[in-house]
């Protein structure tokens, strides 16, 4: 039985180099080949039933004319400038709730503030609104018959039907993504590293660059995949707020519906697997961080390891 | 302070608003929003562009049209709620008569402004069935018999499920000398052979052509015959029943909000076009059914007939309707809780 | 402030009225966290309270508490139960999987679980008719057994299902990835079996994780509307989920009936999302 153990510093991330320990250890903390075997087996079952097979429909519908055809749907000028809207939606609405997210997580565990059992529960509360009413909530904010819209009209400024609140309704809906994923983790760590950090004299942005930011970044690239992702394919909201105005505010998803209810399946399910692709790169932008980092995490115990003996 | 910072940080960053997009300034080219309801994207495409031809040869000014589509309902609830449509295109007229009601950007008579209630094409309710009518369906009648499965989408989500459902209750009134009780029987047995509401339209002509279910589908003549020849032409065939309502899409210029864009001439003549021989004709080839004489003339042999009774005939008109039909607690709500006993 | 509050801050209140930490930032982050709260959360919400209001006490129960809200209301709790218990146990399967094996097309596999995010709800719903159909891939296969899956509640929970995954997996894959193997090793050392191992002491740290991803898989479940149209039938009394409801009081313009419907789910799965806080922390303290 190997007694390798990590160095305090590779909790939270395991670098290739020992790798080798773990594998050794895996005799008496692992499971049996046959087990392993069982249980992906399951799971994969599981993932292929009921992601991989509606997936694998998607695009069976969308090359079901042909490639030529799904190409020829891809370029329509109007699906394009969804997309763009899509990502410019995600591009504004992600990095806003990952400022909020890690605010919001600081203040929460490592600020001990008063009732922030209370803080936690509001910033949950937009997973337990149904997506058409949380659209509903910004019409009855800036709609003409909501509160401030008569006023805003008198001052001609229009945000209900505008970008603007696509970019509202996308923000409420991915909200709690990020500080869902961090509070947990931050408190879990409790506040001792920092303290020591701000003892030592370290300026605020120093000790959450060095260390905080260090010790949640994985938490934080999941809770950034899950938002961007939930972001890009937001319907139910989007769809009330947006007006559906053709080549200015229909996001990817909504264009997906047009197209579905103008009976082109084709372009519909060609729009679909784009978004689907979407999603996977992000994923993969997400592992090659977190491999790259490996490899520098790795070179840097293997230095400090040379040092020491 | 820093909270009091942080949160004019705050609205600065979400205070990118959007400026109106007022045309009345700009004097070479006119933008017009139409809002419509689902599937007459390719029709008004068509249209527009052949309107933006007549107008720049009318009075030298370019106009581009903008479409928004969507279910009929929400299309409305968008235009109450603020979405600056110069002109409403919708499913029927009762969402035209909530804007006026709620919204109050066009007047209450707004569909006597133009002919034929403001409804420049019209389409009827039809029937689609598998190919060669293997339950030999022919009339209303047929949907209530035991063997046959009907597929049509739930009048209170859909409005145009709401033309279906009348179309049946007015057959049954007409066949049985105007009697309510019978009309309800009817009805209440036609939904009993639907297995499934889809809830748009568009949902259950999926679940007939792609699910395989049921043995027909209601649906507009003009979606029939689109969705027939996109979906499958040798797979179904379209049954025009002995009598069927009038479906009539209407129009309206959204008065308030054209005025402040200084688009209430060109939004009326934008409406007016449709009534032309040459938009009647775009509208007949996307198979609507034309309303001018002169187009129905031309076109009106390539539509079967069909004797139709309009809304305003049998139902006093959309207010009454949906108040006594689709209302929570109306007699589509009726007919199934006693259904489910 | 709230029965919620932890003891702790309670008693050392007095010395330091609202924050006693020596970090630094706690004031600026916690003033943009309320803000920013305020703005996108509390008050847009609000307007669900303030419109129901409007129907006044008895015309709220009228709207909220019809028979065919009540069923709606049965229905949509009972198929996002179950599918947020389906996603519990093989959410967690999952994510074990994803993190201690490897294995051929494993970043495929991981990949695939933010599908039901990326992909918009309508075009999910879409896709899972068309297998489980009677006559889709799946759904054939039960057919002819007289198992219906589509268009009965069945289906509406296969839709769930497959949009509450990515919670429990991506809730339970993080803290799975950073929890010390020593502590397995020590369980080993002293004799524990595989099973024990995992029972006695992954399991319970795992146990705030799973809990907040099942209950945000329910979350998510109740208020689904895109995705659960196509498969659920929409049959009144029978598959008519609650937000369907929304959306026919929608259709006929009464926005205060629909948000009253709102209202009652809106509290519901907000009691789950703050129940299961609760349980959270008390787990996490007693893991800690």
């Amino acid at each position: 039985m190997s007694t390798t153990i990590a160095p305090p510093a590779a909790r939270h991330g395991i670098p290739p180099g020992l790798r080798a320990a773990r594998r050794t250890a895996t005799a008496a903390t692992g499971e049996s080949a046959i087990a392993r075997w069982i249980l992906i087996g399951i799971a994969l079952a599981y993932l292929f039933l009921f992601l991989g097979l509606p997936l694998f429909v998607v695009f069976e519908e969308a090359l079901k004319k042909g490639v030529g055809a799904y190409f020829t749907a891809l370029r329509d000028a109007e699906l394009l400038h969804a997309l763009r809207l899509t990502l410019l939606v995600a591009g504004i609405a992600v990095p806003l709730n990952v400022v909020f997210g890690i605010s919001a997580a600081w203040a929460i565990t490592k600020g001990k503030v008063r009732g922030h059992a209370l803080l936690v529960a509001l910033a949950d509360l937009p997973l337990a609104v149904s997506p058409v009413i949380a659209g509903l909530t910004f019409m009855l904010l800036f709609g003409m018959q909501g509160w401030f819209g008569p006023w805003l009209r008198a001052h001609d400024i229009q945000i209900a039907f505008t970008v603007t609140a696509v970019v509202l309704a996308t923000i409420f809906v991915t909200l709690p993504f990020v500080a869902r994923e961090l509070i947990p983790l931050m408190e879990e760590q409790g506040v001792t590293e920092e303290e020591a950090a701000v003892t030592l004299g370290a300026s605020g942005w120093q000790m959450f660059r060095r260390v905080t930011l260090p010790n949640i970044r994985w938490g934080l690239l999941y809770g950034v995949v899950l938002c961007n992702a939930r972001a890009m394919g937001e319907f139910g909201a989007v769809s009330v707020v947006s007006g559906r105005i053709r080549g200015q505010t229909t996001t990817l998803p909504l264009h997906i519906e047009i197209l579905y209810n103008e009976y082109d399946f084709t372009a519909a399910f060609a729009a679909s697997s784009l978004l689907a692709m979407l999603a996977v790169v992000t994923l993969a932008a997400k592992h090659l961080l977190e491999r790259s980092h490996h490899a520098a995490r790795a070179r840097l115990i293997q230095e400090q390891q040379e040092k020491q003996p | 302070m820093k909270i009091l910072k942080t949160i004019a940080r705050l609205t600065l960053a979400l205070g990118f608003v959007a400026p109106i997009g007022g045309t009345a300034a700009a004097q070479q080219k006119v933008t017009l929003l139409n809002v419509s309801y689902d599937p007459t994207r390719e029709l008004y495409k068509e249209i527009n562009a052949a309107f933006a031809q007549e107008w720049k040869r009318r009075t030298g000014q370019d106009v581009e049209i903008k479409q928004s589509h969507g279910g009929s309902g929400a299309q409305a609830r968008a235009v109450i709620d603020g979405l600056e449509a110069d002109v409403v295109t919708l499913g029927l007229a009762y969402d035209i008569d909530e804007i006026a009601q709620r919204g109050k950007t066009l007047p209450a008579d707004w569909q006597t402004k133009l002919p034929h209630n403001s409804t420049p094409f019209a389409s009827t309710v039809a029937f689609v069935v598998r190919k060669g009518n293997p339950k030999g369906i022919k009339d209303w009648n047929d949907l209530i018999r035991p063997d046959v499965q009907v597929i049509t989408a739930n009048p209170k989500t859909s409005g145009g499920a709401r033309w279906n459902y009348l179309g049946a209750w007015g057959y049954a009134l007409q066949k049985n000398k105007g009697s309510e009780a019978a009309a309800r029987d009817f009805v209440a047995r036609l939904y009993k052979n639907v297995p499934v509401l889809d809830a748009g339209a568009r949902g259950s002509t999926t679940t007939f052509v792609e699910r395989g279910i049921g043995d027909v589908l209601i649906a507009w003549e003009n979606e029939a015959l689109l969705s027939v020849k996109q979906l499958g032409p040798d797979k179904f065939d379209i049954v025009i029943p002995s009598v069927s309502i009038r479906a009539e899409p209407p129009v309206a210029v959204n008065e308030v909000v054209a005025q402040k864009h200084g688009t209430s001439k060109v939004a009326r003549a934008y409406l007016e076009f449709l009534y032309t021989d040459a938009a009647q004709a775009i509208a007949a080839k996307h198979y609507f059914r034309p309303t001018g004489p002169r187009s129905l003339a031309k076109y009106g042999d390539s539509f079967p007939k069909v004797p139709q009774f309009t809304i305003d005939q049998l139902f006093g008109g959309w207010a009454k309707a949906q108040k006594t039909h689709f209302a929570d607690g109306g007699i589509f709500d009726q007919i199934y809780s006693t259904a489910g006993k | 402030m709230t029965p919620a509050l932890p003891r702790r801050s309670a008693t050392s209140a007095r010395t330091t009225p609202r924050v006693r930490s020596v970090l630094p930032g706690v004031r600026l982050t916690l003033g943009f966290t309320l803000a920013y709260l305020l703005f996108l959360v509390i008050i847009p919400l609000s307007t669900l309270f303030v419109r129901t209001a409007r129907l006044g006490w008895s015309g709220f129960l009228e709207a909220a508490t019809s028979p065919r809200a009540i069923a709606a209301y049965k229905l949509s709790v009972g198929t996002s139960v179950t599918a947020a218990v389906v996603n519990g146990v093989f959410g967690l399967l999952v994510a074990w999987v994803l993190t201690r094996y490897r294995f051929t097309g494993k970043s495929i596999a991981d990949a695939l679980v933010d599908l039901p995010f990326a992909l918009p709800t309508a075009v999910a719903g879409v896709a899972l008719t068309t297998l489980y159909a009677q006559n889709g891939l799946i759904g054939a296969l039960f057919a002819p057994h007289g198992i219906k899956i589509a268009f009965t509640p069945l289906g509406i929970t296969v839709a769930l299902t497959f949009i509450g995954l990515p919670f429990v997996v991506r809730s339970v894959q993080p803290v799975l990835e950073t929890l010390p193997k020593e502590i397995e090793e020590v369980a080993a050392t002293l004799g524990a079996d595989r099973w024990q191992t995992f029972r006695r002491v992954i399991l319970p740290a795992l146990t705030p994780a799973l809990v907040a991803g099942v209950s945000l898989s329910f979350a998510r479940a109740i208020g689904e509307y895109g995705s659960v149209v196509f498969i659920s039938g929409n049959m009144p009394g029978r598959t008519e989920i609650a937000p369907l409801l929304i959306m026919s009081k929608l259709e006929q313009y009464d926005y205060s009936g629909a948000t009253a419907i709102a209202v009652v789910m809106l509290l519901l799965s907000a009691v789950i999302l703050i129940s299961a806080g609760l349980v959270q922390r008390r787990a996490a303290r007693r893991a800690a």
